[in-house]
């Protein structure tokens, strides 16, 4: 393996690592702050055991999104510097406005209401749940925002080969970003919804105290991944529609479509070899499908891989230009079209996660109704793996949406007048000079530390989800002592 | 002023709070096993970081995005040439930031002290990995004529890192000492105290140094005055501790800081990462800065940005000013209890220690 590979493995991992965490973060934030805010408005001890044994919960990952969060910032410096001095003008200026606006806001209020309970105002307590929430959401947004201008320049005019801002309205309302960060929202929304749900179905079915609690964490949960799978599949719809015009390859990738097709069908399964010839693959399709994801009708033509390869060598051209900058892919043709196999899979991995969550979340109303509990250990673990789905959906949507873009790193914008595109290979954003070595040793470091922490932090969710609230049910024995002493099992 | 000039100051601006904000967390953690003797002690010392080690920790991800932001050349020269540093740095902050948050999440002493190292652990090679870098920007690093590293995985390591890397590490002990006296009562306030005056002006030394030789290679009548001003820093640190005058020696600590890294970066200008191997290839501001629309839009967003994080990062200290006892109060004035129903007096389903002391 080369360092080009090497780097990108790193880079996918540590994002992808990143990426199981920071939807737990946002989402269960936002219901964490709905609860808070229940249990300030009714007062209620019950909806306060409830903010806290979540709460616990939320503390636990978003520590977790913070320290993976910290690589994100650096890995462009580090193993693509090309990178960062081609796209400096716009992406830095992305990340800081991230880091300045969203992650100080974010990282403040959330110690505040951490520590603050009984040293602020109680509005104003639980206004910090809310500000620190709404900040890890717009945090989101800044990082979308970045990321899709690579999928989708704007805003830039070409100076010397190189993209130069000259619009940051147009960066942060790229309609890519709109559609993206609303997309990775529900997607957040649907990975809290099945962990309550599953949470709340394991308690259930233990008949463990506190019932309320566990019933309103199901049916919340199970409310939010149905909804939330319905914010999918609109904001999915969306932003294909988009993709297709920007990143046709992209899409005619997630449904391996190897020729152009007018009605084009949609795949929902399979099997053959999806990298060679497509002759030999068989597959279970749905006709006119494909042409309404692309267009809104079932007749328009959609473009397949092999006539968009011919288009992008005649645009972009045939072979890698011959300069070190590319290192070992100097001279050698682009294969333009990316691996069918991680894209046709990847979109739909996605889609069944979702769908699973949300399938699970309807069970877990029906089976929860009228004050029914359920009966079954298979529900318990129905419901877990259930949970565990959407996970796998949020890496697998990544997975497929960068993996989609290869060759590129910044893809070219068919909007704007070839003459006057934008875009950047992948083979030559990595940092010259790097050595094997040096990448090895930080992959290795990187895969050992984040397989460690991903242990202990599910041992601790696992525990802590099974404690139940009973570390909240203690109530003080000596009222004055307690008045005094505030100490709560969030903070230390 | 230009808007690169401007750019510059606001980074070296952003790392100077960096260091005065997260420089006391390294140092607390830091003392943790020298100070902290008991279990209460350790948790006692953790907790006058507690609300506030995360919201400083922000400034180092804003300093690094605001390189990137501004200077993306400098961004990938130093960050690409320093790379087994930065992983290092990266490696610990992670373990540190998990470690805060996890250690109290179960109830065993064996994992309480397992996190416990892992937070003194990370904040010492944080501290030197942090020094490190620094001093390789300042004080010089083997770039060549395309700005990217000459030499191999660890060309990083020269006397420049290893000075800025003991500067930082010292600065933030004795930084971290001062701040314990501040917000600590008691026999630790005490020993913590003991610690900052013998150590301040042993710690002061290789901050001075660092100055003292970026200044050497380009005196400025500025540099002077700064390094002056750095010189009494240090030494009315330690009168004020001598004098047990915490507070006032903490704001002289901070003035250390602000002078030394001061004259740094004064004398650097225009040079963003000097080469060791030839002038001729620093890497000067105007070559790596982003256009003027860029540098316009980031200065908007942080004329905006930065005065409200001071006004909100201001309030959480003033929140959490108390100073905190052996017994946990979490250093903050209570609020006056008048229970307006029912409902709040019900509400105080809260643990006290003292009473069931086998939850955390």
């Amino acid at each position: 393996m080369d360092v080009l590979d090497l780097a990108r493995w790193q880079f996918g991992i540590t994002t992808v690592y990143h990426f199981l965490a920071v939807p737990l973060t946002i989402g269960l934030g936002l219901l964490v702050a709905v609860m808070h805010t229940a249990w300030h408005r009714t007062g209620d001890p019950s909806w306060r055991r409830q903010t806290r044994f979540w709460g616990r919960i939320y503390l636990v990952n978003f520590a977790l999104g913070v320290a993976t969060g910290l690589v994100q910032e650096l890995q462009f410096g580090l193993a693509w510097s090309d990178y960062s001095r081609f796209v400096g003008d716009v992406f830095g200026a992305l990340l800081a406005m991230e880091a300045l606006l969203a992650f100080f806001v974010e990282s403040t209020f959330l110690g505040l209401w951490i520590f603050g309970e009984g040293r602020i105002p109680r509005r104003l307590h639980l206004a910090c749940i809310w500000i620190a929430v709404g900040a890890s959401v717009l945090s989101a947004y800044f990082i979308i925002a970045a990321n899709s201008w690579m999928q989708h320049p704007v805003g830039v005019a070409v100076v010397e080969g190189r993209p130069v801002l000259t619009d940051i309205g147009a960066v942060l309302t790229n309609n890519t970003a709109v559609s993206a960060f609303a997309h990775a929202f529900v997607g957040s929304m649907s990975v809290a919804g099945a962990v309550l749900v599953a949470v709340g179905i394991y308690h259930l079915h233990r008949g463990s105290a506190d019932e309320p609690v566990w019933r309103r964490s199901t049916r919340i949960g199970a409310v939010v991944t149905i909804a939330a799978f319905a914010g999918l599949l609109f904001t999915g719809d969306m932003q294909g529609k988009l993709l297709y015009g920007q990143q046709p390859m992209k899409m005619s990738a997630a449904e391996a479509l190897c020729e152009t097709r007018a009605p084009a069908p949609f795949s929902i399964f399979a099997y053959g070899p999806l990298g060679g010839d497509c002759n030999q693959v068989t597959s279970w399709t749905v006709p006119g499908v494909l042409s309404f994801l692309a267009h809104g009708d079932f007749t328009s033509s959609v473009p397949g891989v092999n006539d968009l390869q011919r288009q992008y060598q005649r645009e972009y051209g045939t072979t890698y230009p011959n300069t070190p900058a590319f290192g070992d892919l100097a001279g050698t043709p682009i294969d333009y079209t990316p691996m069918l196999e991680v894209t046709y899979w990847g979109f739909r991995v996605m889609i069944a996660g979702g769908a699973a969550a949300a399938l699970m979340g309807a069970y877990a109303l029906w089976v929860t109704r009228r004050g029914r509990l359920p009966r079954s250990r298979w529900t318990v673990l129905a419901a877990i793996g259930a949970a565990v789905a959407p996970f796998g959906a949020n890496a697998a949507g990544w997975i497929f949406t960068e993996m989609g873009r290869q060759p590129f790193v910044v893809v070219p914008n068919p909007d704007v007048p070839v003459g006057e595109r934008i875009w950047f290979f992948t083979a030559q954003a990595v940092s010259p000079g790097l050595s094997v070595t040096e990448v090895v040793l930080s992959l290795v470091a990187f895969v050992a530390i984040y397989a460690v922490l991903a242990v202990v932090e599910i041992g601790l969710i696992v525990r802590l989800a099974r404690r139940g609230t009973e570390l909240d049910q203690q109530t003080r024995g000596d009222q004055d002592a307690s008045e005094d002493d505030r100490q709560l099992a969030l903070a230390y | 002023m230009d808007l690169v000039t401007v750019w510059f100051v606001a980074i070296a601006a952003l790392w100077l709070g960096f260091l005065l904000l997260e420089g006391f967390d390294f140092g607390v953690a830091m003392l943790l096993p020298v100070l902290g003797r008991t279990p209460a002690d350790r948790s006692l010392m953790l907790r006058s970081i507690g609300p506030v080690w995360d919201g400083n920790e922000v400034w180092l991800v804003t300093a690094i995005g605001a390189t990137f932001a501004a200077f993306p050349a400098w961004y990938a020269s130093w960050l690409s040439a320093s790379y087994l540093l930065f992983v290092l740095l990266v490696v610990a902050l992670i373990g540190r930031a998990v470690a805060f948050e996890w250690r109290h999440a179960r109830h065993s002493q064996r994992w309480e002290r397992r996190w416990t190292h892992v937070i003194t652990t990370g904040s010492v090679v944080a501290a030197l990995g942090v020094g490190a870098a620094l001093g390789g920007t300042t004080l010089g690093l083997p770039i060549g004529a395309d700005n990217t590293r000459v030499g191999g995985p660890l060309a990083w390591a020269t006397w420049g890192a290893a000075l800025g890397a003991l500067a930082v590490l010292a600065f933030s002990l004795v930084h971290g000492a001062i701040f314990l006296a501040l917000k600590l009562n008691g026999p630790l306030r005490v020993r913590a105290l003991a610690v900052a005056r013998r150590a301040a002006l042993p710690a002061a030394a290789p901050l001075l140094l660092w100055a003292g030789i970026t200044h050497s290679r380009n005196g400025t009548a500025v540099g002077s005055a700064l390094l002056l001003v750095a010189v009494a820093a240090a030494v009315t640190t330690w009168s004020r501790l001598r004098a047990e005058r915490e507070g006032q020696a903490f704001l002289a600590w901070m003035g250390l800081l602000a002078a030394t890294l001061g004259t740094v970066f004064v004398t650097a200008w225009p040079v963003l990462l000097p080469s060791t191997l030839n002038a001729a290839f620093d890497l000067t501001a105007q070559s790596a800065a982003v256009s003027a629309y860029t540098l316009t839009v980031m200065t908007w967003v942080t004329a905006f940005g930065l005065p409200a994080v001071l006004v909100y990062q201001g309030w959480t200290y003033w929140v959490f000013r108390q100073r905190l006892n052996a017994t946990p109060d979490q250093g903050a004035p209570k609020l006056p209890v008048a229970p307006r129903s029912t409902a709040d007096r019900l509400d105080i389903g809260v643990v006290s220690r003292e009473a069931v002391p086998h939850i955390h």
